[in-house]
């Protein structure tokens, strides 16, 4: 396949954009009645440009994107409003008449690369498959040019790649070959659904850079739907800022981010960790001495593969953690950081090392006393639509850890939970709802609260935030804060979101495969990373693109407030 | 964006949509009013026969033991609406007073595989590793064996009679629900807050009972009702050959099994009780789906 620029049979003129949407209304529907996601918005994306659509979740950013090629879900209805594909009316179209669009004018990049590709057929005849359907090419010859676009977008051995199977692909891999499906007919719009959001942040950064490269490249239009704001300020021409299904503002890039037109946006802005450098400062009190609590030497995980084979999950991993302060765990998937505190917080025990806890060795703890330690520990998990139970309300949630060790009575039981679902800053409504009946960020606070209702000493953070908005983010982030200074707590704080833990961390060890790359107060990590693969996790961070002050939002050696 | 396209819009789009929204909400609306139609006459079907097995006298005068003299075989009429047996036993009255026999050997029948059931899944689901694979090698042994063959052979050696029978037909169901249990309990025991549950300090007994209990019991609830319908089902088989409750007890079963020495001069006394069972059992299936999809 030659590279040529734009295909310009498919593009009208040059004056006119490539998508022009005016008006565009999506509304749910189910038992409960009808809910309007998109307020009838207003937008236009011209040839080879990049456009972003941000915003939180529900925000009606991924109904617009779905709604542009025909694939609003089941119980979605486009209301009303035009959709103008080159010139062209599609609105009203049935869905066979839009699959004669999809994929050779307009294609999508989905958000889950594992679960968008054929599990049955292999990588090579997925990739044909769409030139098949299209009439470009078939056989052998569609078979040859798959094997073209696997090179182009960067496979490494595509004759290989192209005889696998998903399943043997890494996710960034599997994204890669859905991006060759993608251009396989050379669109002249990609839509791009959170591209990335599912793969680590090195990944992240190759997979964005391709598609900048093959935009490039071909002249082809990009609409980027994401919650990054980092990462639209680095790709995108154009902003367009959503929330609750309206346009907040929308205009130049470099234009929004240096002077934001409304408030919300300046929010966004305001808590977008990557775009906001300021290292954490008013706790500089890991260098004062004080005592260790927590204590972690030569920790090593094995975990048998069946047969002789062993995988080594954690492969001597040591730290020490202060009282008082926040140490951070960085990685990304698959660098033992998960298994590393789920040993400390004695969820599993380790094959070789130690692991003392405020003085207390765990390998000697069983038991009865392993649950007293427990009040000691306590956990955070990443997901809070899965750590509560479904099933309880609030207030059940909440007392459950005061039921297991102290038997007070219900009135003083009462006063306690109230107090705690105070302090995590919840109305007291909230204790009597289910979980479902909560937004993420409150579910969170919860989890935070019944972490702390024991009164414990640690709290162990498993990608505690990265789960929710941005705005919803730097509140709990806020919250913890403020806890630490009140409670005197330890954070041991897991990520793979280097700009978080800039923010929030005192200390920060840098996992790879099972070992520790980096380790040390942050600003000397993050100013003077030692170790290659600190400087590319670093590297890969987005938001650089935002005009700060400062030369670059991480090196921030010494120069803060 | 200008008004042409807003004009365009209106023309092109709009009468399309309404049309087809309002054929979709056509079709909505006839699909529950169908849907509704047959559960109010499944759950009509249920209530009849559920005042039957409690209040018999409300429905029929007649004795359903005692025959009447000189009233042998006689078709359906007005004095009896079903008719009569070869001993003149008036047949309305001995469906009326055998409802109690059926349901209550039935819902036995699910109580003891639902708890038998439910403690094996649990224990296998929870424990894991040698206990589990011992209890789910039991419960395949079970499902391997057919399950009229165990509840004969199980009458067998327990004797006749309608308990034995309940029971006999309770034990074939046992392995179903260990299995239901076993599977929802593994993952409920691998989510989030069981682990947070224990981590805030549950004994291992504490979270089974506050957290994967409740979690686990959804889908066997649903179960166990559409196991009420089977339940009858295999009560009537064995009543019909003979391995339920004994003669002249007016079971729906047994009832079948009467009537089919007569069955080319008197074909209502099989036709009526086998339509008796039929409707219960798809009445039944019918409000346990119902209860399966609001569960869910």
């Amino acid at each position: 396949m030659t590279i040529q620029p734009v295909d310009l049979p498919r593009t009208t003129p040059a004056a006119s954009p490539i998508l022009d949407v005016s008006g565009l209304t999506v509304s749910y529907g189910d038992s409960n009645g009808v809910r309007t996601a998109v307020h009838g918005i207003n937008f236009t994306v011209d040839a080879g440009e990049v456009v972003a659509l941000v915003g939180e979740s529900g925000s009606g950013k991924s109904s617009t994107a779905q709604a542009i090629i025909g694939l609003l879900p089941e119980n979605g209805k486009l209301e009303g409003g035009s959709i103008r594909l080159n010139g062209q009316q599609i609105a009203a179209w049935q869905q066979r008449r839009l699959d004669s669009i999809r994929g050779a004018v307009v294609s999508l990049v989905p958000q889950d690369p594992g679960s968008s590709l054929n599990p049955v057929k292999t990588i090579g005849k997925q990739v044909a498959e769409i030139l098949a359907i299209h009439g470009e090419a078939s056989g052998p010859a569609a078979y040859a040019q798959a094997l073209e676009l696997l090179e182009r977008v960067g496979l490494s051995e595509p004759k290989l790649r192209a005889q696998q199977y998903p399943h043997e692909l890494s996710g960034g891999m599997k994204q890669r070959v859905l991006i060759a499906i993608a251009i396989a007919l050379k669109p002249s719009l990609i839509i791009a659904d959170e591209p990335t959001s599912a793969l680590d942040v090195t990944v992240q950064k190759h997979i964005l850079d391709l598609i900048d490269e093959l935009r490039r490249e071909y002249g082809t239009a990009v609409l980027l739907v994401t919650h990054d704001l980092g990462v639209a300020a680095d790709r995108a021409d154009r902003l367009i800022v959503l929330r609750h299904g309206r346009i907040q503002e929308q205009g130049l890039t470099a234009d929004v981010l240096a002077r934001p037109q409304s408030a919300y946006t300046r929010q966004l802005l305001a808590d977008a960790p990557s775009l906001n450098a300021a290292a954490r400062s008013e706790a500089d009190s890991w260098h004062e001495g004080g005592e260790d609590i927590i204590v972690v030497e030569n920790l090593v995980k094995d975990f048998g593969l069946g047969g002789p084979n062993r995988f080594c999950a954690v492969d001597g991993v040591s730290f020490r953690v202060k009282r008082g302060t926040t140490h951070a765990l960085v990685g990304e998937s698959g660098s033992g950081k998960t298994t590393s505190i789920r040993i400390i917080s004695a969820f599993e025990k380790p094959t070789a090392g130690r692991v003392v806890i405020d003085g207390l060795d765990l390998s000697t703890l069983r038991g009865e006393n392993l649950r007293l330690f427990r009040k000691k520990i306590q956990l955070v998990y990443q997901n809070p639509f899965g750590s509560l139970d479904p099933r309880q309300t609030v207030r059940r949630i909440v007392e459950e850890p005061l039921l297991n060790f102290e038997p007070v009575t219900r009135q003083e039981r009462a006063e306690r939970v109230a107090s705690i679902i105070d302090k995590v800053g919840l109305p007291a409504d909230v204790l009597d709802r289910r979980p479902h009946a909560l937004s993420g960020g409150q579910r969170q606070r919860v989890a935070i609260a019944r972490a702390l209702v024991l009164g414990p000493q640690i709290l162990v953070l498993d990608e505690a935030v990265s789960a929710l908005d941005v705005t919803v983010q730097a509140q709990i982030l806020a919250l913890l804060q403020k806890l630490q200074l009140e409670l005197g707590l330890t954070y041991l704080f897991v990520s793979h979101d280097l700009a978080v833990v800039r923010q929030i961390a005192d200390t920060v060890s840098v996992l790879s495969a099972g070992k520790i790359v980096d380790s040390g107060p942050v600003r000397e990590v993050f100013g003077n990373p030692s170790s290659a693969y600190t400087r590319e996790l670093i590297e890969a961070i987005p938001g650089k693109k935002f005009p700060t002050q400062r030369p670059s939002p991480l090196i921030s050696t010494g120069t803060q407030p | 964006m200008t008004s042409l396209d807003i004009a365009e819009t209106s023309q092109g789009l709009k009468p399309a949509e309404t049309a087809e929204r309002s054929r979709s909400e056509a079709v909505r609306s006839s699909k529950r009013r169908r849907i509704d139609v047959g559960l109010v006459l499944a759950g009509a079907v249920l209530l009849i026969v559920l005042l039957w097995a409690i209040a018999p006298g409300l429905f029929t005068g007649y004795d359903p033991i005692k025959g009447l003299p000189g009233q042998q075989l006689k078709a359906p009429s007005a004095v009896h609406l079903l008719g009569t047996d070869a001993l003149g036993r008036d047949l309305y009255a001995r469906l009326v007073h055998g409802a109690v026999h059926s349901l209550s050997g039935a819902l036995a029948a699910v109580a003891i595989g639902l708890a038998a059931g439910t403690a094996l899944g649990v224990l296998a689901g929870s424990r894991g590793g040698r206990t589990d694979a011992a209890i789910m090698r039991l419960v395949d042994v079970l499902l391997s064996i057919p399950a009229l063959l165990l509840s004969l052979s199980i009458i067998i050696l327990l004797g006749f009679g309608t308990i034995n029978a309940a029971i006999a037909v309770g034990i074939t169901s046992v392995a179903s629900f260990a299995r239901i249990v076993r599977s929802e309990v593994v993952t409920v025991r691998r989510s989030d807050y069981v682990e947070a549950a224990f981590g805030s300090g549950g004994t291992f007994f504490s979270v089974l009972w506050r957290h994967v209990l409740p979690n686990s019991l959804t889908s066997v609830i649903a179960f166990a009702a559409l196991q009420v319908g089977w339940a009858i089902l295999q009560l009537s088989t064995l009543g019909f050959l003979g391995y339920g409750a004994p003669p002249p007890t007016p079971e729906w079963g047994l009832l079948i099994a009467e009537g089919r020495n007569y069955i080319a001069t008197a074909w209502w006394l099989t036709a009526a009780p086998g339509i008796v069972v039929v409707l219960v059992v798809l009445s039944v299936n019918r409000v346990s789906q119902a209860i399966g999809r609001i569960e869910r």
